[in-house]
């Protein structure tokens, strides 16, 4: 509604978003670089999301997945990890040689972690 | 004469075994399913139970297989295996002929000479003796062959032998120790009486001149005893518990049991059956090209019978079954390594020692939570189609592989539906590959959904991957081909008429394709109509993997890159035109690794397409004057 009414002139103003990285939570990145290192390579050129199979169904996006990762927004990386299917396409595409099946696979197991208190 | 003390260890170590061995199988038909029960009660009374006799000779004994792959490796295997049980048979027959009573107990046949040190003079005896000493001699040669073998692995053919932990080594030192104490024991005691055969007696003799014999024969009757014994004690912690374990899984596979998708008793007998002789080691691209010499088969079987963390190993592999097709003991290594993968994480405890080596030992099926879901996936509107064609998330990627088959199928006029033009859904088999079967399943209830609507009579794919899980694992009623099979068929049945390219190709096997389909034959068919196929080094069922394989998940690029050039070095050794592959992830392997051209099945076939006949200007302008004369 608020959406709607802030759209009436074709753009809106963006929420505040303020990433702390001094108080973000780094557990994530750190199990996800520790145990699949090519994920430093990333260059965020976008070939996988371009490539994605998942991308055409669904909203999902490695890419930005990425960026979670880096920032620590866990909640929003819970709900992109679950979509991808795993096809490997994106792991083909990548011209910075990532495994990017194996970010998203110890991605999921590092949430799970997360959740159990074992990172 | 059974006073002798020597005799208990051997004693003691042999009943401890036989009991084990009954106790430890009794478990294992206890804890498998009732149709497993059946199967193996059926198969008893009936012709497996033959098959099993016949195959325990040749590949327990014998070892056929080995001899295939390399004939000093095969004769080693052979002579000690084949060698032992000879010698132990005929040791019977001589303790039961000569002996004093008949139905000795056995340590009385192995422990013949010392018993009976003047046997052997003259006559029926002394030939015996002779046969007994080559039997010895025999053994002692492949011996000889296996210590070779444990510092120069090369010389057989073996380009890596296994690592061992230290029970293993405890009990190949004592098996080692076997067959010489017993030549020295046997020498010593026929130098005192004069008696014995060529080896035996000769040896004894030259022994005896400047040695106190009598005095040094107990000793070594000793070590003999004590050296079976430990062995025999050894024997179910250790690799050589393979030996027993392995005619159990004979009678088990020839009743037709097979390993299905869950842990279960066969499971864990093929776990015990592996001899880790290391022979998938050998094979292994991973080791051979990327030189990764922790994760092959034989370590991830010893990891999993010794309740080890094996997460990393299991993941570590390509899956391309290589490993499979050599395995001398036909244990089912990738089923074994998709229920571990399957599984997911182990307890953070081990298993205590007590549940570990104690009899009641099961292992907990753990069902990995899931971790994705599918629900945005909107279910598709009906569509019909005889022919649905479902190129498959990789020949997404090689554009030019789909160009090929709508220009095949068009120009043999078929009326198809292309399934994912718009980008469809994955198989699912990428998901199953990395363990995560129940995730995979939602994935294939929509793909089969599309399908049973559709009415499809065939369904075409380009992919191997998605070949092998339509295969296997979607209940469908179109028949299931690859495109190679459907190009072949349109050939066989005179659809397409093609022309000949002047043109030496190579064929690679896609190993989905290939070892994991059984199709081998078609793509060939194909190629050879429209070019000139040539032969490869390691084709068909021992076809070298891509590097590409989505069965790993963890292998980084560096390492795909190595295994990569390897395998297109090996197929362009001969330097063909162009290294022809039927799977879109190999086409892509292959072409960042050789400077050689690789196309895709179906482009090689396009481009022997007759050319469509173009309109000459002439025509066009005669139609124009036509058109405008009708027109008048």
């Amino acid at each position: 509604m608020s959406e709607q009414k802030a759209n009436r002139f074709g753009f809106a103003i963006n929420r505040s978003r303020a990433i702390n990285y001094d108080t973000s939570d780094r557990k994530v990145r750190e199990y996800v670089t520790l145990r699949e290192p090519s994920f430093r390579l990333c260059f965020a050129c976008g070939g996988c999301t371009a490539a994605c199979t998942t991308g055409q169904h669904a909203s999902f996006n490695l890419r930005r997945m990425n960026t979670y990762i880096r920032r620590g927004e866990i909640d929003n990386l819970r709900e992109e990890v679950t979509r991808c299917m795993l096809c490997g396409k994106c792991l083909l595409v990548c011209p910075r040689g990532v495994n990017t099946r194996n970010v998203v696979a110890v991605t999921a197991e590092a949430l799970r972690k997360l959740d159990r208190n074992e990172l | 004469m059974s006073s002798e003390i020597f005799i208990w260890p051997f004693n003691l170590g042999l009943y401890f075994i036989l009991i084990y061995s009954v106790v430890r199988s009794t478990i294992w038909f206890r804890s498998l399913s009732r149709a497993d029960k059946l199967r193996l009660q059926r198969g008893f009374f009936g012709m497996p139970f033959m098959q099993s006799i016949r195959e325990i000779f040749m590949e327990s004994l014998l070892h056929r297989r080995i001899f295939k792959k390399n004939p000093v490796l095969g004769y080693m295997h052979m002579s000690l295996a084949f060698g032992w049980f000879l010698l132990i048979v005929f040791g019977t027959i001589e303790a039961d002929f000569f002996g004093e009573k008949h139905l000795n107990p056995p340590s009385h046949a192995i422990f013949f000479r010392w018993f009976n040190p003047e046997h052997g003079a003259s006559g029926l005896a002394s030939v015996f003796t002779q046969w007994m000493d080559f039997l010895l001699a025999f053994i002692l040669s492949g011996l000889l062959l296996a210590i070779i073998k444990r510092f120069i692995p090369g010389m057989m053919g073996m380009k890596k032998t296994t690592k061992h932990t230290w029970t293993d080594r405890i009990a190949l030192t004592s098996l080692w120790l076997i067959f010489p104490s017993r030549l020295l024991a046997e020498s010593f005691t026929c130098g005192v009486h004069g008696s014995g055969g060529f080896l035996t007696g000769n040896l004894g003799a030259a022994l005896a001149s400047f040695l106190p014999a009598a005095d040094m024969a107990p000793w070594f009757w000793w070590l003999y005893s004590l050296s079976l014994g430990t062995f025999f004690f050894l024997l179910p912690v250790t690799r050589y518990f393979h030996i027993p374990v392995e005619l159990l899984l004979i009678f088990m596979r020839n009743s037709g049991i097979t390993t299905a998708d869950r842990w279960s008793a066969y499971s864990e007998v093929q776990t015990h059956a592996c001899s880790s002789c290391g022979i998938c080691i050998s094979v292994c691209q991973m080791s051979r090209a990327a030189g990764i010499n922790d994760m092959q088969s034989a370590y991830f079987i010893k990891g999993l019978r010794n309740e080890r963390d094996i997460a990393a190993i299991t993941a570590n592999c390509l899956m391309c079954g290589r490993c499979d097709e050599v395995c001398p003991v036909g244990i089912e290594l990738g089923p074994l390594r998709l229920i571990e993968r399957r599984q997911g994480e182990r307890p953070a405890t081990r298993l205590k020692f007590i549940d570990r080596y104690g009899l009641t030992r099961r292992r907990e099926q753990i069902e990995r939570e899931p971790t994705q879901s599918y629900s945005y996936l909107v279910p598709e509107e009906e569509q019909q189609a005889d022919v649905l064609f479902f190129a498959g998330c990789m020949t997404h990627l090689t554009p030019s592989v789909i160009v090929a088959m709508k220009k095949i199928m068009d120009s043999a006029g078929v009326r198809y539906r292309f399934m994912d033009e718009q980008g469809g859904v994955c198989c699912g088999r990428p998901l199953m590959l990395a363990g995560r079967d129940r995730e995979a399943r939602e994935l294939i209830n929509h793909n089969s959904d599309i399908i049973w609507k559709s009415g499809a009579k065939t369904l075409v794919t380009s992919c191997p991957i998605c070949y092998k899980v339509f295969r296997e694992s979607y209940y469908l009623e179109a028949q299931v081909m690859h495109h190679s099979e459907f190009i072949n068929l349109l050939i066989e049945e005179g659809s397409l008429r093609l022309g000949y390219l002047h043109r030496r190709v190579v064929y690679h096997d896609p190993c989905d394709l290939g070892r994991g389909s059984g199709i081998y034959d078609e793509p060939r068919a194909v190629i050879s109509y429209v070019a000139e196929l040539q032969p490869v080094p390691e084709e068909r069922s021992m076809s070298l993997c891509c590097g590409g394989s989505l069965g790993n998940l963890t292998l980084s690029s560096e390492k795909r890159a190595l295994i990569a050039a390897d395998a297109a070095g090996t197929l362009t050794r001969s330097a063909p035109d162009e290294l022809i592959t039927a799977c879109p992830l190999c086409k892509k392997t292959f072409a960042q690794a050789t400077e050689t051209r690789v196309s895709d099945i179906a482009e090689l076939v396009a481009v022997a397409l007759p050319k469509p006949v173009r309109r000459t200007r002439s025509r066009s302008l005669a139609n124009t004057v036509k058109v405008v004369a009708d027109g008048l």
